[in-house]
């Protein structure tokens, strides 16, 4: 560690506690209370990454969450890597390893480095541009660049570090703890609002928490001597939460915010395990008070890229805060005064200052009076028009201003200096308040956006407002919280400021050089390499809009979404284009303010409970049987039951064959159940299901079909009625949630007149349906006392019965077409009444058959599945279920619908079966159905919904839907594969007992 | 995100809340009745307002009670929330 960069004054740094950590595979040492990049800087690393187009070597730019730069790769090659992490936000930690990205084979040497060179011929849109012909080629290129771009490596293995969400109400809050920010916090608490104060960084107080500068003092104080006890002060305060390293990524509506508190990234990898890294907080304020401060503006010179060019202010905090110096040779390069608060901090530490570069012609505050007092030279009304040295710079070039600004004039001077500070004044860091809705306006004096309207309850105070001299923002911030809290105490009795700097600016977007543009590289956008040659290239090709500039250049598109250079992208739009800044407004800014970790933002909602699942009362009897499960809605349902190396087919097959030889049992409890009560629900169901009601006698069962007011198929599902106006309604398992909502909005809303109640059922019941030709003699031992006798119990009807002292509804219906009945008993009893139903089947061979298998036998049965077999835009007329659409009823959902224009058309899209010529060729479910394959561009007359092979018929069957395929019966159709086409005959939909004999069939 | 104040049960957040499409379309007491056209402007015709529109609102995770909601859309602010069949309070 070079001795002459450290400073050991800093009470930020604990010099005690020394840090090792590595970067780019050497091993350095640090201090607790460095960043990486403050680390790096004492160990007189600038050059840290490479550019992302031209691979120019970059340096450390910033201090804080604005830095372009210096993105590295942290914890190289473990779980825990992570790209494109700003070294000015990681506090070090002992065993930190990082490296540079974007270059090989390292950040010194970088093959990509020739792109530099290559740059006359890699302008704004060059992608755009060169890879567009021949369009077919576009594949081979995608190739190329997709390998060039990105920056940084994603992890590869499954992150270890825990995540979590957590909501906050609060009274008040503050973002950002600066001088205003502190000051807002204080009254807030004080005056009774619950109040949360966050800061991005791992200290309070801001950048005046370090400002030791005799040139502004409050009462007479230094102002961090001040700050430090105000902070002490609230730090006491109940009504106040404090988070430091919190950074408010988003602001929504209604004061909604999200905000990332980390937690672990600052300690050693060892005393993470089992911590929560990253908490995401859902913070909902009844008032915001937005004290994010300002951004220093960088210079836009030729050059202005080069390792050792750093904003004026970050070198001031590297010195003040960290103890660093970021050079031996400084020159300070500004058009303001700030750059002399820096040029003070140097002189104090006796740090060599070469020279001031200073736009303005006349320079006359109080504190660059005593700068230049200390014999350091000012060149007033100069700029720096060009930069020199490849890994750090080493010299610059500095000419006169002409008057207006626009040119240089005289003779070119050279200066030598191993660090440039820029300083371009300030921008408002607004980005949380135009994210929230606010409406910004352009103050001309400065050339500054600031907020104007606000949108929700919420107030901007500090620099982000616009204030910049300390007695300003301590002026206003007060005066605006009175308002704003509404409270006569602030908290502070009157407050003695001396201010030492005027906000005198010379702003000049884009500095002139003694170069054409075309021959110079002033980078308005670091990260993104997006010069302003590009800028004014887009608007040569027409581009006018903000927005569309900034994606033809990339300008604000990087990570660090152009927190330092939009400001002048938009300066030189305006220049150059002659229009105002204020009528150009800004592009938008959208969260989050900083990256977020993916971590975050799923938080705890990862491997199992990435999506939550539904688990019916006899799930764990499944799983002891090896079933295979599928998803069906939320639930897992069982699928198949392999037997010892059965693959899904084998299962199936035997599964189905069972069924109709002699008995299957399924769980059926995932269909959705509706118990409706109430004297008018006879009448709710003629108007919601399109067949009619009134006449189900009582214990008696009817299959319905629901539609939507366009006339298509909704849902369908058996109801059954329970009394006089009492039923029970299925609905698909999918379908459910969406029936319920839909019926209650129907009541709600159309026919609140109607006596009718609601409930969902779905939970309460174990659905058992037992199937086949021997399903009566199983479910007559299952339940004795009940008489199963055809008279007594025929198909399509309902029996109140009990199972020992278990109350059951047995319903006769059939979804396989084989004799079956369905036992619906109370949840919890459903995995011992399956047990006893498996037990009474033993001898009947009762085999348990999953979704797979009940979709084929009602396939070969020719029942739709919603959802499989219709897709929203059919009808039951083009389902060929005429038959269930009442023509007697006036009304019900959907029905006027059935005989519009559209509707009624004979070329719809209808339901039927297909054959294929070849029994043993199974169709591919969504294969595409035509006539003709040799008429190009061939015609898709519709597609195969459902495919099988029965065991039952011995033969391949499907259902598809064919353009007026009601009257292609026996015709020959074909499915075109990849390598073959496929013959089909089209069928009637039911394939399997026609007459439905089975149903009531005496075994 | 919104806060809705639920007529039913107060103020809460929006992800307790479904939308639901334009309010005060009365489904016709006599379909059988309307032509084509007629039918299609109840069927699909909608507004879609940049200003102040009235829109159907259901707290679908609390109380499941429809209502409807008067809100600028070009800047979310919520101007009133009324019962279902209830005039609205604000033109």
């Amino acid at each position: 560690m070079s001795n002459n960069l450290r400073f050991k004054t800093s009470k930020f740094i604990d010099e005690t506690y020394r840090v090792s950590f590595k970067f780019n595979n050497k091993t350095y040492f640090g201090f607790k209370g460095d960043t990486l990049a403050s680390a790096l800087l004492a160990n007189g690393i600038h050059l840290v990454g490479r550019s992302f187009k031209y691979h120019r070597p970059r340096g450390i730019m910033t201090s804080g969450s604005e830095e372009p730069n210096a993105i590295i790769q942290l914890h190289d090659n473990s779980s825990r890597t992570e790209p494109n992490v700003r070294a000015t936000e990681v506090e070090i930690y002992e065993g930190l390893v990082a490296s540079s990205q974007n270059c090989w084979p390292s950040v010194n040497f970088d093959i990509g480095g020739i792109n530099n060179l290559l740059s006359p011929i890699l302008p704004a849109g060059f992608y755009y541009k060169t890879f567009m012909w021949p369009a077919s080629f576009w594949e081979k290129y995608e190739y190329f660049i997709r390998k060039s771009a990105g920056l940084g490596k994603s992890p590869k293995v499954a992150d270890p570090d825990i995540y979590e969400h957590n909501y906050i109400h609060c009274d008040v809050l503050v973002i950002g703890a600066g001088i205003s920010g502190i000051m807002a916090a204080k009254m807030a608490a004080k005056n009774g609002f619950k109040t949360l104060l966050v800061d991005e960084k791992s200290y309070l107080g801001g950048s005046s928490i370090y400002d030791n500068s005799e040139f502004s003092k409050i009462n007479n104080q230094l102002t961090s001597s001040w700050l430090e006890k105000e902070i002490n002060e609230i730090s006491k305060l109940e009504n106040l939460e404090i988070k430091i390293r919190t950074s408010v990524a988003a602001y929504h509506g209604y004061n909604f915010l999200l905000a990332r508190e980390s937690l672990t990234d600052h300690l050693p990898i060892n005393q993470r395990d089992n911590k929560v890294r990253h908490r995401l907080l859902k913070i909902r304020a009844k008032k915001v008070i937005t004290a994010t401060g300002s951004i220093e503006r960088p210079l836009i010179f030729d050059n202005n890229d080069r390792p050792g060019i750093l904003l004026s202010s970050a070198i001031k905090k590297y010195i003040d805060l960290y103890g660093v110096a970021c050079g031996e040779n400084n020159v300070l390069f500004t058009n303001n005064d700030t750059a002399y608060e820096t040029a003070m901090s140097l002189i104090q530490r006796g740090i060599k200052i070469n020279a001031i570069i200073d736009n303005r012609e006349q320079v006359d505050s109080k504190i660059c009076y005593e700068v230049e007092k200390n014999n350091i030279k000012i060149y007033k009304g100069f700029s720096v028009v060009d930069t020199y040295g490849y890994r750090r710079i080493n010299k610059i070039s500095i000419m006169k201003l002409s008057k207006d600004g626009q040119t240089v004039i005289g003779d070119k001077t050279k200066l030598n200096c191993d660090c440039l500070g820029v300083s371009g004044g300030w921008t408002p860091a607004v980005h949380l308040f135009t994210q929230s809705g606010g409406k910004l306006k352009f103050r001309e004096e400065d050339q500054v956006f600031i907020p104007d309207v606000y949108p929700s309850d919420q107030i901007s105070v500090g620099s982000c407002n616009g204030d910049f001299g300390l007695d300003e923002i301590i002026k206003n911030t007060l005066s605006s919280l009175k308002k704003f809290l509404n409270i006569d105490n602030s908290e502070y009795k009157t407050l003695e400021i001396i201010s030492g700097l005027n906000q005198s600016k010379r702003n000049i977007w884009l500095l002139p050089s003694d170069k054409t543009i075309g021959k110079t590289k002033s980078f308005v956008d670091y990260q993104n390499d997006a010069t302003s040659k590009d800028i004014k290239l887009a608007l040569r090709e027409g581009f006018r809009s903000i927005e569309h500039v900034k994606r033809y250049t990339t300008t604000g598109m990087g990570t660090d979404q152009g927190k330092l250079g939009n400001m002048h992208a938009l300066g030189i739009i305006s220049e150059t284009a002659g229009t105002k800044m204020g009528e150009h407004g800004t592009t938008t800014f959208r969260p989050p303010y900083t990256p977020l970790t993916f971590g975050t933002i799923v938080g705890r909602n990862v491997g199992e409970f990435f999506d939550i699942f539904r688990r019916t009362p006899i799930h764990d009897w499944h799983v002891k049987n090896n079933a295979e499960f599928e998803n069906v809605g939320q639930w897992k349902r069982a699928w198949y039951y392999p037997k010892e190396n059965e693959n899904m087919h084998q299962a199936v097959q035997r599964e189905s064959k069972a069924a109709r030889d002699s008995a299957g049992i399924l769980d059926a409890s995932t269909l959705g159940k509706i118990d409706i009560q109430g004297t008018d629900a006879s009448e709710f169901l003629n108007r919601v299901y399109t067949n009619a009601w009134s006449k189900l006698a009582v214990g008696k069962c009817r299959y319905g079909l629901m539609l939507n007011e366009d006339g298509m198929v909704y849902d369908d599902g058996v109801t059954t009625r329970l009394g006089e106006n009492h039923y029970i309604m299925t609905t698909t398992t999918g379908g459910a949630a969406n029936v319920l909502g839909k019926l209650e909005d129907y009541l709600q809303t159309e026919w609140p007149e109607l006596d009718v109640y609601l409930s969902s059922v779905t939970d309460h019941y174990a659905t058992i349906s037992v199937c086949g030709p021997n399903s009566k003699k199983i479910v007559s031992k299952v339940i004795p006392d009940l008489d199963f006798s055809d008279e007594n119990f025929p198909h399509m009807s309902f029996k109140n019965a009990k199972i020992g002292n278990i109350k059951c509804k047995v319903m006769r219906i059939s979804f396989t077409g084989e004799q079956s009945y369905e036992i619906n008993i109370q949840a919890n009893f459903g995995k011992s009444v399956w047990e006893k139903c498996m037990d009474a089947g033993k001898d009947f061979n009762i085999t348990p058959y999953g979704t797979e298998t009940m979709h084929l036998l009602r396939a070969e049965k020719g029942f739709i599945i919603v959802g499989q077999d219709t897709d929203a835009t059919l009808t039951p007329i083009d389902l060929q279920m005429d038959w269930i659409v009442s023509k007697k009823k006036y009304d019900f959902i959907g029905k006027r619908s059935l005989y519009r224009s559209d509707t009624i058309r004979e070329d719809r899209k209808q339901l039927v079966g297909l054959l294929t010529e070849n029994p043993e060729e199974v169709l591919e479910e969504g294969a595409q159905i035509v006539s003709d394959v040799k008429k190009s561009p061939i015609e898709m007359l519709g597609h195969v919904t459902s495919s099988y092979y029965s065991p039952n018929l011995k033969k391949s069957i499907a259902l598809g839907v064919v353009k007026s395929g009601k009257n292609m019966l026996g015709q020959k159709l074909i499915i075109p594969m990849e390598n073959k086409n496929i013959n089909v005959i089209v069928a009637d939909p039911v394939f399997f007992d026609k007459e439905g004999k089975r149903l009531n069939a005496k075994l | 995100m919104f806060l809705i104040n639920c007529p039913f049960c107060g103020e809460r957040e929006q992800s307790e809340f479904k939308a639901g499409g334009e309010a005060h379309i009365v489904r016709p007491k006599q379909p059988t009745e309307l032509s084509d056209d007629e039918w299609a402007e109840y069927l699909f015709m909608r507004k879609n307002i940049k200003g102040v529109q009235f829109e159907r609102w259901n707290h679908i995770h609390g109380c499941r009670k429809w209502f409807n909601m008067v809100r600028d859309t070009s800047n979310d602010q919520i101007k009133a929330v009324y019962k279902m069949g209830e005039k609205p309070p604000v033109k």
